[in-house]
């Protein structure tokens, strides 16, 4: 490669002035270059087992005999035996994860939109402290995800932990609950965790939105007299909307894959399943290979739709400057 | 009403700190803690009893657990950065055909959920032979950090001045003497960022680190902590669960205090110039 550069570079002062020539030439043949151990590293460890994955998703694959396995068509996902309907789009407990992920997804992103612009505002007032608070913040996001369940594990523990103490000693409730083997409280709780994990990382994507606004608005807005109130929902909510808008994607795409936190939480529990957690019981536990993988690529294509719909709908531009 | 408004922000400010430091508060407390102690609850620290701590280590190869994670996280950091910046470099400065398209595709890898790679990635390690080794780990850990890392660091590249690289053409460098020459000491900064982010969530990883690991001497910090058990089936050692968090917990800590700019600014960069 460096022979192939060298070949271009007697002409290289007169191509910067006069563009495109040998020197053009020989860039383009580098950045190819640049990026090839790149893009097989990637095709090696994304591209290929993902195809792998949606081709052991045809097949009955076992986990103790990964090489030997007949195709099967879509059978894992939808088969008819005897005017029966078997498979996984026939599972209960599939559409349960399913519908445990996206509920999670919807209300913990909205409880962390909320709580992070409040975060954001105020870590973008003057006040003495500001960076300590900063940093303070950050720490939940920095803890391990397994670790940080492990800690509310043990805060929530029903007999001896420290939150149903509070709540007994405020008389907020009569009797210890049981929050992550409770079917009504388990997905709650799995929200607040997430909820205390991921704030951080919101509020510092909508403080650097915050802290590109101009300030002569508010100076504005300030002799005329508006309230703080009506300034934060007229001038600030839609200013910073576009990286509210990337953050929310950004944790929605997170949230949907979800998989420490409620497997180590609440274990196995069917009320708290998420998708990630039946495709990897089905896989690893189950040993079914092929079930796992038809979940495993379902996954895939829910979070791909997703993907290329935001893309499509132009919130993210790349490569649009042309050097 | 001026003042009240006053005491109403401190009393948020008060709220929310105590809201993210009181998790990791208890579980230092707890670690000190042991025994029969632990079935009472206490909001105050009232003695400092280490044995958690010596436990954690006596009770289970803890200290290979974390010497793990260092050998894996640092092998991705260093891997993802070597790659990352030669490939920043020609997406973030030489303009090519399907440029755009590529940077897509990475972008679209770093969504990729992981278990949708789960199946693919446990047949690839074993036909490597890598299944409960930490190349293997390694290998798998790249999937997670290379895309952000190309994809922060060319935000990055993307930002420098366009005559620094001219006057080193003219002078008669080729690209690869740019890169390392010119390109690597600028880019030191935002190496440092995203070599920390990449650090982060490879100390974090549990999914790839639980399957593709086998036994207690192989795993890495995250599945070692999730799978502790106690004496009995069917108590969990808290004390000794605490402690283990709190020893890996401390070091991240430490750097997020130390880098939190640099982290912020990666972070930023990563998703809202996106």
């Amino acid at each position: 490669m460096t022979e192939a550069a060298a070949t271009g570079t007697p002409s290289a002062y007169a191509s910067i002035r006069g563009g495109s020539s040998a020197l053009t030439r020989t860039r383009v043949r580098a950045a190819w270059t640049f990026i090839a151990p790149t893009l097989i590293v990637l095709a090696l460890v994304a591209g290929w087992p993902l195809a792998r994955t949606i081709w052991f998703s045809l097949t009955d694959a076992d986990l103790n005999n990964l090489g030997d396995y007949t195709f099967i068509g879509f059978e894992n996902y939808l088969a008819n035996y005897d005017g029966e309907w078997f498979g996984l789009l026939t599972d209960p407990d599939w559409w349960l994860s399913v519908w445990n992920t996206v509920w999670f997804a919807l209300v913990s992103v909205s409880i962390e939109t909320v709580l992070g612009t409040i975060v954001a505002l105020i870590l973008n007032a003057a006040f003495p402290g500001r960076g300590v608070m900063r940093a303070i913040i950050l720490i939940p996001w920095a803890i391990p995800t397994v670790v940080s369940a492990k800690m509310w594990n043990w805060m929530l523990h029903d007999q001896f932990g420290v939150i149903n103490d509070m709540l007994l000693r405020l008389g907020l409730i009569a009797a210890p609950i049981t929050w992550t083997a409770n079917p009504v409280t388990a997905l709650w709780t799995v929200v607040m965790v997430d909820v205390w994990k991921t704030t951080p990382f919101m509020a510092l994507l909508i403080l650097a939105a915050l802290q590109m606004l101009p300030q002569d608005i508010y100076e504005a807005a300030k002799v005329d007299g508006v309230h703080p109130v009506r300034v934060f929902f007229r001038v600030t909510l839609p200013l910073i909307k576009p990286a509210l808008l990337v953050a929310v994607i950004f944790r929605t795409l997170d949230a949907l894959r979800v998989f420490d936190l409620i497997y180590v939480l609440t274990a196995n529990s069917r009320d708290t399943m998420s998708m990630s957690v039946f495709a990897r019981q089905q896989l690893v536990d189950f040993q079914e290979v092929g079930l796992g993988s038809a979940a495993s690529t379902l996954i895939f294509l829910i979070i791909a739709l997703l993907v290329v719909i935001t893309m499509a709908a132009g919130r993210v531009r790349l490569g649009g400057d042309s050097r | 009403m001026k003042t009240l408004t006053r005491v109403g922000f401190w009393l948020l400010v008060l709220a929310i700190a105590l809201f993210s430091l009181f998790p990791f508060y208890y579980a230092v407390i707890s670690s000190f803690r042991s025994g029969a102690d632990l079935f009472t609850v206490a909001y105050l620290p009232e003695r400092f009893d280490l044995s958690n701590y010596f436990a954690v280590f006596q009770r289970q190869p803890f200290g290979q657990n974390i010497l793990n994670s260092i050998v894996v996280a640092g092998a991705v950091v260093a891997l993802s950065l070597a790659l990352g910046i030669t490939a920043a470099y020609a997406f973030g400065r030489i303009s090519f055909r399907g440029r755009s398209l590529l940077l897509l595709t990475i972008l679209g890898v770093s969504m990729f959920p992981q278990v949708a790679v789960l199946s693919g990635m446990f047949e690839l390690i074993r036909s490597f032979g890598l299944y409960n080794t930490l190349p293997g780990l390694i290998l798998a850990n790249l999937m997670l950090t290379l895309p952000f890392t190309v994809w922060v660091l060319t935000t990055f590249m993307r930002e420098m001045p366009k005559e620094i690289e001219e006057a080193a053409f003219v002078d008669g460098a080729t690209p690869w003497i740019v890169v390392r020459r010119v390109f690597l000491p600028l880019m030191a900064p935002a190496a440092v960022t995203t070599g920390l982010l990449a650090f982060i969530v490879s100390w974090n990883e549990f999914l790839f680190a639980l399957t593709f690991t086998l036994t207690n001497e192989r795993r890495t910090v995250p599945p070692a902590i999730a799978l502790m058990t106690g004496s009995t089936a069917y108590e969990l050692p808290w004390g000794t669960i605490m402690a283990a968090s709190v020893i890996v917990t401390l070091p991240i800590i430490a750097l997020v205090l130390v880098f939190q700019r640099k982290i912020v600014s990666g972070l930023t960069a990563g998703a809202v110039k996106g």
